[in-house]
């Protein structure tokens, strides 16, 4: 473990920290509302460590808190957990072979997605999603504790803008590498997707429909220009680069752009 | 404030939620390793990564329920992918959020 930490760029683990910080305060909302509504005090951190999927968890605690069932609470939660199934296949080379990947799977989340794909080599990728990962279970659990702790000492969330910590934390982390990317079509197509379908099927499904903007790049294309590829592209083999919408070797750098969150402290003039 | 279901119900319910979340977590590895290679597979997988985060966040920054979240939180949101396009420090764009939001609330705006 102590090479992956020796991988990550100053800058990566600034960025890992202060996000960490920013979880640990959505958790302490979320500690503070679950015991409001009458959870026991060791509930909200338990769930916490074993789901470790902050959404996920608010709405579980919220239909029960709502007057509804188990079932329906689960199985709420469980539709908002769904998209860790790509995140699963897209993290999939971060995660490895070893036994190391039954933990790394469970470390999985936004956060240390956004963070691992945001990284120029695989090498830092994966430090990188390791140390969200860990980041976010620590602090997630850890912020849930002192939001039960404090319960009603700290009042509505909304008043300091707690609310808007979580989408800015994933904007944050996402919008430079779009930017680097030069790829907003696609990820704009499936936000207006998500949002439009928000009021007519359940919650966490939107995201899920977010991703019909794939197909998209089934579509017949103009031939452009190819770039080629800086960092992965030794590693994938280009079967059939125009059956897609860009040349897989083009979408592995961007992907992997050197000019991404991780940098966005020190500035970057590559992109 | 509704009665909640007894503890032991709860918890089969945390469990049952713990399992199946790590089952996703897992067998999204697992499938992808089916494919393992292929080029086209590789470049949908990680777009479909970045359209599940952006959609996330633009559901979890513009809507509450099933309506628009008010106008300060999408604001506070708006003001964050613009820092962030502007490759502006990770606490600035996250601070600039939180604090857009508190402001425009404590001005009666919600």
């Amino acid at each position: 473990m102590s090479s992956i930490w020796r991988t990550l760029p100053s800058a990566v683990t600034r960025d890992v920290t202060l996000m960490s910080l920013g979880v640990a305060l959505v958790a302490i909302s979320y500690g503070a509302t679950a015991v409001s509504a009458g959870f026991p005090a060791w509930l909200p951190p338990l769930i916490a460590v074993v789901v470790l999927a902050g959404s996920s968890e608010f709405l579980f605690v919220g239909v029960l808190a709502a007057g509804g069932g188990v079932g329906a609470a689960v199985l709420a939660a469980l539709v908002v957990n769904a998209r860790h199934l790509p995140y699963g296949m897209a993290m999939r080379d971060l995660i490895g072979d070893g036994r190391s990947r039954f933990l790394a799977a469970h470390l999985m989340n936004d956060e240390s997605v956004v963070m691992g794909l945001g990284q120029p080599t695989e090498e830092q990728g994966r430090a990188a999603f390791w140390a969200a990962g860990v980041g976010v279970l620590v602090s997630w659990p850890l912020g849930t504790v002192i939001g039960v702790a404090l319960g009603g000492v700290i009042g509505d969330p909304h008043v300091i803008g707690l609310d808007a910590a979580f989408p800015a934390i994933i904007a944050a982390l996402v919008v430079p590498g779009l930017r680097a990317d030069r790829k907003l079509g696609l990820p704009l197509l499936g936000a207006v997707i998500a949002l439009a379908a928000t009021p007519v099927v359940p919650a966490g499904v939107p995201p899920l429909l977010a991703l019909l903007a794939l197909l998209v790049m089934a579509l017949p294309k103009r031939r452009r220009p190819r770039r080629a590829g800086r960092h992965r592209s030794a590693r994938r083999a280009s079967s059939d680069p125009e059956s897609v919408e860009e040349s897989p070797d083009r979408a592995a750098s961007a992907q992997r752009s050197p000019c991404d969150s991780s940098t966005a402290f020190t500035g970057c003039h590559h992109a | 404030m509704p009665d909640l279901p007894s503890t032991t119900t709860i918890l089969v319910g945390v469990a049952l939620l713990a399992v199946g979340t790590y089952v996703f977590r897992i067998g999204g590895a697992a499938l992808r390793a089916r494919f393992a290679g292929s080029a086209g597979m590789d470049s949908v997988v990680d777009r479909a990564a970045v359209i599940l985060l952006v959609a996330v966040m633009a559901t979890t920054g513009f809507t509450e329920g099933d309506g628009v979240a008010g106008i300060a939180r999408p604001a506070a949101v708006g003001v964050a992918c613009l820092l962030a396009w502007q490759r502006c420090p990770f606490v600035i764009v996250v601070l600039a959020a939180t604090a857009t939001a508190a402001v425009l609330r404590a001005l009666g705006v919600v």
